[in-house]
């Protein structure tokens, strides 16, 4: 399952600042009947079931726990930005709108912001195990008015998966450790002059890989270089940026080396499943920027089983630029379920998502998905934490992580992101003027008077 | 099909005049108006939405979704400042000369030719070959090219063993998606060739050859100049279907690489539905029926000379 973008801890420190807020606080609880059933949305996109068969469990617990009361699950299948688009035109009618809808924190402010969602605070004070959750969690999906408008279920880090077997063959250790970008550059040039036929490094870039190519691609090399997309504080977004053309840079060298996939490849719109079904499995890939829920797809209930997987793969911090400040930087998402604003019985639709998200159920979801839990009691139970060997790595990582910019600028900004990526890929332009591009089309979208040099 | 003018249409003043009285006017009238209803209510009714939500900030998500504003102008005004736009239309251009002016116009009347010319087999065959292709639907055409020409298929597969296999797709993505609209439209220019070639006495054409006229010549002083009307009404229909084509580049490249095949239908699709910004979407939809509009006034006009 492609899961990506996660956005948790990202309420981060108290006040989460977005550029517009003109959402109307109201309850809605409209509904009247308590037999209708509860419609829940999610995504559903190749092979991968893990997401269906955890719903499919807790509708049947659901509903026998409440008598009478049923829960319908409503797949939306299309790939990641579809499936936004989708869900935003569903919600945008009270007769097509689904009451409970799983919502990434990328594009929960956004929505909070268009009058979607409402506000589950009353639902919330009564609900004992809101305690449960960390508090940076909590923050996920709190709008500008302070109220919280979804229950996370996991995050996420990112870091550099490696093939252990293609790295030795190089010439390089098991315990592959870069510390710097020159450091990853250097092994793949090994990997390509040593074992040929072998990728030596996928990082997503372009559109066709959507916000995975911003998320998992530019920004784990950009927050990297110390600098920032948004400065919150100054409620500014930063153009003119060394650094971007920095990791624009990168990414240039690494598709003009050939130590990336063919651009032909890497910019096709099945890039993602490739990679974790196909590629790496295969042993044709050799170092990956990815996700930590990339073995997800490779456990008996993913999309590829792969038994040998933790053998072969191995794990690394992608280091900052040249070595700096932590040395290693990781990007956290999450995801959410959240109730429409057109939720017919937001009672029953309340009952729906703290099911959803209450220990024993989020349990078995962050293990199936593998998931860095979001839940105390979760996060130390033994059968999470002896589910997955990479938990721990990952886990790791959350001291160093960063957020994307959580206003609702951001989705537009991050597109400029994927085509100035892309520019550059296909060579149609150089990385300064494919930042020179994004610098006028981000002013272009937040106003000229908001964006600065950071 | 072949003439815009309508056979036996009244012209002299005198059979305008009202023959009978008004009220019978209306009670014939009477029944149309549950058609009328509709076609307001369902597509002249989208059409004004469409018009009005292209003066606003409407969008799917975020501020202009809560909270919807009259920006006048300025949908436009980013239209025409934003170098992926400019990309868009010189793409919609290109893609509309190269695939319909001349692919399938040219390609159809070939086809048309030859058909008049060769035996009922030969005939018969290249109908069935040029409307099969026709009727197969945009995306399944789309993607029969997509798999074509793509990376490892067929063309590759065939021409690879020669060096020279490539991604058609990411290297001549225009180009690519150009002949894939060629491959899939030339029927409908065939049938309206043929129903006109079908018109021309074969005395003249006779005549002609007996004068001593080869067969290019007749082609150019005979056969071209008779069907004039036709090329002009093909142009037109052709060229306003191709200005619209959606499915087939978007199963086949989705506009990319990058913005390479990214014509104005699929720049507003993108810019609609990925970025959810209706307002400016339907802003580029409007700028494409002007479009279509100019292509429009130059056959018409083309039209009017002879």
């Amino acid at each position: 399952m492609r899961r990506r973008s996660f956005l948790t801890y990202a309420g981060l420190g108290a006040g989460t600042v977005l550029g517009t807020a003109a959402c109307g606080g109201g309850s809605n609880s409209g509904g009247d009947s308590s037999s209708g059933a509860i419609k829940v949305a999610y995504q559903q996109w190749g092979s991968g079931t893990v997401m269906k068969d955890y719903l499919t469990t807790v509708k049947s617990a659901y509903e026998k726990a409440n008598s009478g009361k049923t829960m319908e699950l409503t797949p939306i299948v299309a790939s990641e930005n579809d499936y936004y688009t989708k869900l935003q035109l569903m919600m945008r009618s009270p007769r097509t709108s689904p009451d409970v809808v799983y919502e990434d924190t990328f594009l929960i402010n956004s929505d909070i912001t268009a009058g979607y969602l409402q506000p589950l605070d009353s639902f919330l004070g009564k609900w004992d195990e809101w305690d449960q959750f960390q508090d940076v969690a909590k923050g996920a999906a709190k709008a500008a008015d302070g109220k919280t408008y979804g229950i996370p279920d996991g995050t996420d880090t990112r870091a550099l998966w490696f093939n252990k077997d293609l790295l030795t063959k190089a010439g390089l250790s098991a315990d592959w450790m870069p510390k710097t970008w020159d450091d990853i550059l250097a092994a793949c040039r090994e990997i390509k002059g040593k074992v040929p036929g072998v990728t030596p490094i996928n990082v997503f870039a372009g559109k066709a890989a959507g916000e995975a190519a911003s998320m998992q691609g530019f920004e784990m090399l950009f927050y990297g270089t110390g600098s920032t997309l948004y400065d919150k504080d100054k409620d500014k977004w930063n153009v003119g940026s060394p650094e971007f053309v920095d990791s624009l840079q990168f990414i240039k060298t690494i598709f003009d080396e050939k130590l990336a996939p063919d651009p032909s490849v890497a910019l096709d719109a099945q890039i993602g499943t490739r990679v974790s079904e196909e590629f790496l499995p295969g042993g044709t890939l050799a170092i990956d920027l990815d996700g930590s829920w990339q073995s997800s797809t490779w456990l008996d209930t993913g999309g590829k089983p792969w038994k040998e997987w933790n053998d072969v793969m191995g794990q690394a911090p992608m280091p900052t630029k040249d070595g700096s400040g932590e040395g290693k930087i990781s990007m956290s998402g999450g995801w959410t379920w959240a109730m429409t604003k057109n939720a017919s019985n937001a009672d029953d639709a309340w009952k729906v998502i703290s099911t959803l998200t209450s220990f024993e159920n989020n349990l078995r979801y962050n293990i199936n998905s593998a998931a860095v839990a979001v839940r105390k009691d979760v996060a130390a139970d033994p059968t999470y934490t002896g589910s997955n060997p990479t938990l721990e790595f990952f886990s790791s990582l959350v001291p160093v992580t960063q957020y994307r910019p959580q206003n609702t600028d951001y989705p537009r900004v991050s597109n400029e992101i994927q085509v100035a990526m892309e520019a550059v890929v296909t060579g149609q332009a150089s990385p300064a003027d494919a930042a020179k591009a994004y610098d006028e089309a981000v002013k272009g979208i937040v106003g000229e008077d908001k964006t600065a040099t950071l | 099909m072949a003439t815009l003018t309508r056979p036996g249409a009244p012209t002299g003043p005198e059979l305008r005049r009202r023959t009978h009285p008004i009220k019978v006017d209306i009670a014939r009238a009477l029944p149309l108006t549950p058609a009328i209803a509709l076609l307001l209510v369902f597509l002249a009714g989208p059409i004004l939405w469409c018009v009005y939500a292209a003066f606003t900030n409407t969008a799917l998500t975020g501020a202009g979704s809560g909270d919807t504003k009259f920006v006048g102008l300025a949908n436009f005004r980013a239209a025409f400042s934003s170098d992926a736009f400019a990309n868009s239309v010189v793409l919609t251009l290109v893609f509309t000369v190269l695939s319909a002016v001349v692919g399938q116009n040219v390609l159809g009347l070939a086809l048309a030719l030859l058909q008049k010319r060769s035996v009922a087999v030969v005939r018969t065959l290249v109908g069935i070959t040029v409307i099969g292709a026709w009727v197969i639907p945009e995306v399944v055409a789309g993607y029969l090219w997509y798999a074509f020409l793509a990376k490892d298929g067929t063309l590759n597969e065939i021409i690879g063993t020669l060096g020279l296999g490539q991604n058609w797709l990411y290297t001549l993505p225009i180009i690519a998606v150009s002949l894939a609209n060629v491959w899939r439209g030339t029927a409908f220019s065939m049938l309206v060739y043929n129903a006109a070639l079908s018109e021309i006495p074969a005395e003249i054409e006779e005549a002609a050859e007996m004068d001593g006229a080869t067969g290019w010549a007749r082609l150019r002083y005979v056969t071209i100049p008779m069907i004039k009307r036709t090329v002009t009404t093909n142009l037109m229909l052709i060229t306003l279907q191709t200005l619209s084509v959606f499915g087939l580049i978007y199963t086949m490249t989705k506009g990319g690489p990058g913005t390479k095949s990214q014509t104005l239908p699929l720049y507003m699709y993108e810019q609609a539905f990925s970025f959810s910004q209706i307002g400016y979407g339907t802003a580029i939809a409007l700028v494409l029926l002007a479009v279509g509009g100019v292509f429009s006034i130059v056959y018409m006009r083309l039209l009017r000379e002879d």
